[in-house]
């Protein structure tokens, strides 16, 4: 499972989520959605740390955030 | 792998009609997660304004109730004397409450009905094209005051937070902003404070959100949260209004 999952055909190409991740790894992707938006992304998954700021900024509630269980 | 965020019960999976990057979107889910957090998805009823907000009714996964245009504190005022167990709240934009509205919410405010209000200022009118609203800041341009908010023909911003905090019907009265992780973080808080001042009964709550607009104010997004904090900050303080630190007992 990914650390954080954009639901693209939701995603209304607002780059908000870009500009607050502590990490600048969330980028827009080149491809379309079927409302004609480039979806936000993160390719680098490993370098996410579930902070959420995203996720929390996202006005369409676009992405969901999983971090891996303490053991 | 744990979820540590999703999307709250309390928001139905419609997508929104609101514009990109608009937080009327970020609004919704805090009240919506505040909800959930109470476990009073079932016992709240919502009142939606005239304005953006108008189809709330579409998004949260709630009973709610349509208004006329500024008279959602006169339905709250009913639906919550009918149903005093009930969580009701209503959400209303600033042309909806602070303009046509206005007598509506002072009264009701003054009447200390148990009701909370999500107040979304973002000192405009979205709908209709981006006029000027009693909440647009001096020199801000709109459709309607095209050389900048001019106080010799069109008067002063209203500070609804702090004209209402006067009010002894009013319990909790605060001012929040969703232009940053931080702030929203905040934001939730001051909801969900409000939320269970009125489920213990103890009168009127209101929240102030200051909001963006990227369509009408003519900014993208991320500049419009820019916006938020440098522009609409210092005509419109953050922080609990009402009860203030000294008053608390
Ligand atoms: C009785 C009445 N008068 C005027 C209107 C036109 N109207 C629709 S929405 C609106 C103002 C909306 O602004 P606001 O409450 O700030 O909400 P926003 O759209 O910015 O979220 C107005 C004047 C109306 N629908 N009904
Ligand atoms: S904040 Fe949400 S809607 Fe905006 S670009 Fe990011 S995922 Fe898309
Ligand atoms: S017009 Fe403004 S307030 Fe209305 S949905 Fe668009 S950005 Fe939001």
């Amino acid at each position: 499972m990914l650390n954080v999952e954009f639901d693209e055909e939701r995603c209304k190409g607002c780059e908000i989520c870009t500009s607050v991740c502590p990490k600048n790894i969330v980028v827009m992707a080149d491809r379309l959605n079927a409302m004609g938006y480039h979806p936000a992304t993160v390719i680098e998954q490993e370098k996410c740390i579930s902070c959420s700021f995203c996720a929390r900024m996202c006005p369409d509630v676009v992405i969901t955030v999983r971090k891996e269980e303490r053991k | 792998m744990i979820t540590v965020f999703e999307r709250p019960a309390a928001l139905t999976s419609a997508k929104t009609h609101y514009c990109p990057g608009c937080t009327h979107g970020i609004i919704h889910r805090l009240v919506a997660e505040v909800i959930d957090e109470l476990g009073i998805r079932e016992e709240t009823i919502g009142v939606s304004p005239v304005g953006c907000s108008v189809l709330a009714y579409n998004y949260f996964n709630i009973d709610m109730q349509e208004a006329a245009h500024g008279r959602a504190p006169a339905v709250a005022t009913g639906i919550k004397r009918v149903f005093p167990r009930k969580v009701v709240f209503t959400y209303q934009g600033d042309g909806d409450l602070a303009s046509i509205g206005i007598g509506e919410i002072v009264h009701a405010a003054a009447r200390g009905e148990k009701f909370t209000t999500i107040f979304v200022n973002n000192a405009i009118y979205g709908m209709t094209g981006g006029q000027m609203a009693p909440t647009t800041i001096l020199g801000q341009e709109s459709m309607t005051s095209p050389d900048g908010r001019n106080p010799a023909t069109q008067g002063y911003p209203i500070r609804v937070a702090e004209m209402l905090a006067t009010l002894e019907g009013a319990v909790y009265i605060a001012r929040v902003s969703v232009h940053n992780p931080q702030e929203v973080a905040r934001a939730k808080k001051a909801i969900k404070t409000a939320f269970e001042l009125q489920i213990a009964g103890k009168g009127f709550s209101l929240v102030e959100v200051l909001s963006s607009c990227p369509t009408n104010w003519g900014y993208t997004p991320t500049e419009s949260l820019k916006w938020i904090a440098d522009k609409m900050i210092p005509v419109y303080p953050l922080g609990v209004k009402k009860p203030l630190e000294e008053e608390k007992s």
